[in-house]
């Protein structure tokens, strides 16, 4: 079998594997249900954001403020619901959430889209716009008694278990929401005439244009979706945690791009793929909760992923200048 | 172009900018006179924004070659956490300007070796300078946070506070080196064959390679000079702070790439002038401390921040698409 060390897919796969090696020599307790379960519960909020990320790097942007929208998104569902409709079940909740990011996504699409201005630029100013406008009119107080919906649904487990040592390990139902997020954005990315378009604008904006692609409509569509899963994530985050803290996700936006550029897609768009994306999230998710297993200390975490970081998108950079530099 | 002065102002984004600069002020002032208008306040001001004004000039100088700089918070919280850990070392309270002065050599000799860092990922490596700097930034972080397991380090000599605490015939030190720093990088960028290059391969860097002009050296030149930047900013927190830590000014860095957007550079490369971001800087500082004055919270500054950004892009909007013949091929 030969494999195909250029693709990103392939480097993130083995340094996944090495590292689960070397935490199994160094503590053969690492290979359990336990931490298996905990790595998919780590990665769910941030598996959303990064399909989320994975489709805007693909259609050509960048958006920065997707974790604005999940924590504008959780308080004000929170909120609402706790004040209007405490009673309404989890899908309600959920869908709530989804709308309420859609609309922020909406604004969005129409600076993006409608006004044509650079995508970085834009949700660089709506992350500050959207967590300022939450934080000075909403609110900045935790909400500690989230309503039933969403508490039942945290609490909802897929799985669960006691270890051979006694300690729990559970999954909770939230992880099906990331397996059905990825089913649908594969669909839509792979099995639509709207994937086709979101690849070809990522290619070339002009070209997509040429042949006929509604750019605007398409784009339109991508900030969309991307507010609906950022508002999911949120109000996932917020059932699992169990409060509403408005000063939460924040921050996180870079790690999520770098773990979706760590899976191989390309910061100048139209290439990119859900399988690379998950890895990525997976091998962030592992450094950031087994670290210290492997015998670094947890204050490296930085580090090792920054590191993670340049290997993995330097290295096919590099392989990609010389070839270019080859056939010239 | 109407001959009328005008719509000669109304036609750069700097000078849009120096219009909303000056309503900004005139606004806060009239609501808030006393306050606003006040020594006090005035000299607040100038020492409070010379730290972040200065690491937008180093997102100022790396846009303009069409890339970013993202690693500039990181660069200045390990400088000033290694001169930090050396002052508290070797130095005693009671160490002189000497030590002071070759804490902050040494700094500068980091960052520019952190700036080095980055050119090579980027010149050399071909990786895209917004990956390579976000990598790098997150190291760099790393190790200030590894160095000091996340505590600040404190207990500095005298001396060290002049640098961000001082004034010289009653002007703040601060305010002083942003001065000198925005008019050197003016200079730079406009008289000198270097400036020149960096403003060609930002707005076309095939047209630059076949001009041959060196593109991997200016590069590397340009993120050392940007290190330099941020070592220097490191200094200035760490002297005002009287400490250093591995997360401070953790919300300077998208403030820096705020502040050089608002000031008219392009993001994509290739037009930038300090002056619109000196304007884009006083603007800023004038809106958050009026807003503070007449009682608006932090968090509605963020808010206002944003949308003067995004209502500034809808203006400059036609004049920051890059021609379409300008557009390089793919290698």
């Amino acid at each position: 079998m030969k494999i195909d060390f250029s693709r990103n897919e392939t480097l993130v796969g083995l340094v996944i594997l090495g590292f689960c090696a070397l935490a199994t020599v160094a503590d053969p307790s690492f290979l359990s249900l336990a931490t298996l379960t905990d790595l998919l519960r780590g990665g769910i909020v941030l598996g959303i954001f990064a399909v989320a990320a994975l489709l805007v790097l693909i259609s050509g942007g960048l958006d920065v403020s997707f974790t604005a929208v999940a924590a504008f998104t959780m308080y004000t569902t929170a909120l609402m619901l706790n004040t209007w409709a405490p009673g309404v079940p989890w899908f309600a909740a959920l869908a709530v959430g989804m709308c309420v990011g859609g609309l922020l996504g909406l604004i969005n699409g129409i600076f993006i889209a409608g006004f044509g201005l650079p995508t970085l630029i834009v949700t660089l100013g709506t992350l500050s716009v959207f967590r300022g406008f939450m934080l000075t009119f909403i609110g900045q107080k935790q909400i500690t008694t989230l309503p039933s919906g969403m508490r039942e649904f945290g609490r909802a487990m897929m799985v669960r278990g006691t270890n051979a040592d006694g300690s729990f390990y559970s999954l909770p139902w939230a992880f099906a929401a990331l397996v059905l997020v990825v089913v649908v954005t594969w669909t839509i990315l792979h099995r639509t005439m709207l994937g086709r378009a979101i690849f070809a604008i990522g290619g070339s904006l002009e070209s997509a244009r040429r042949i006929g692609v509604n750019v605007k409509a398409t784009q339109y569509f991508v900030y969309i979706y991307v507010g609906v899963l950022a508002g999911l994530a949120g109000v996932i985050h917020a059932s699992m945690a169990r409060v509403a803290n408005p000063f939460d996700l924040v921050g996180l936006e870079l790690s999520v791009i770098a773990a979706v550029v760590l899976g191989g897609a390309r910061l100048a768009g139209g290439y990119g793929t859900l399988t690379g994306t998950l890895l990525g999230v997976a091998l962030i998710v592992l450094v950031r909760n087994s670290l210290v297993v492997i015998g670094i200390p947890s204050t490296w975490q930085s580090v090792t992923i920054g590191i993670l970081i340049l290997i993995g998108t330097g290295l096919p950079a590099w392989q990609a200048k010389r070839a270019a530099a080859r056939a010239a | 172009m109407t001959g009328s002065r005008l719509s000669n102002l109304l036609a750069s984004p700097e000078g849009r900018l120096a219009i909303i600069a000056v309503v900004i002020f005139v606004a806060m002032s009239i609501l808030s006179p006393d306050k606003f208008l006040s020594v006090q306040n005035m000299t607040s001001m100038a020492f409070q924004f010379p730290e972040f004004a200065i690491l937008a000039l180093a997102m100022t100088l790396t846009m303009l070659t069409g890339g970013i700089d993202l690693s500039v918070v990181g660069i200045a919280n390990l400088t000033a956490i290694l001169a930090a850990t050396f002052l508290t070392r070797f130095a005693g309270a009671d160490a002189g300007v000497g030590m002071v002065a070759l804490s902050m050599a040494g700094s500068l000799a980091v960052g520019m070796l952190a700036g080095l860092f980055n050119g090579i990922l980027i010149a050399v490596l071909g990786l895209p300078a917004i990956l390579a700097t976000l990598g790098s930034g997150l190291i760099f972080t790393g190790i200030a946070v590894a160095l000091t397991g996340g505590s600040a380090v404190m207990g500095f000599p005298e001396a060290s506070a002049w640098l961000g605490n001082g004034s010289i015939l009653g002007i703040p030190v601060p305010l002083i080196l942003f001065g000198l720093l925005a008019v050197i990088l003016s200079g730079v960028l406009q008289r000198t064959g270097f400036g020149l290059k960096v403003q060609m391969f930002g707005a076309n860097p095939l047209a630059a390679r076949f001009a041959a002009v060196d593109v991997t050296g200016l590069l590397i030149r340009v993120y050392i000079a940007s290190g330099a930047f941020a070592a220097i900013a490191g200094m200035v927190v760490m002297s005002r702070a009287n400490s250093a830590k591995a997360d401070y000014g953790s919300s300077y860095l998208l403030l820096a790439v705020l502040i050089a957007v608002l000031g008219g550079v392009n993001p994509y490369g290739g037009y930038g002038r300090v002056i619109g971001v000196v304007l884009a800087v006083l603007s800023m500082q004038f809106l958050s401390s009026g807003l503070n004055m007449v009682g608006v919270s932090n968090f509605a500054r963020e808010l206002i921040w944003g949308t003067l950004l995004i209502f500034v892009m809808i203006v400059n909007t036609r004049s920051w698409r890059r021609p379409k013949a300008a557009t390089p091929a793919k290698p």
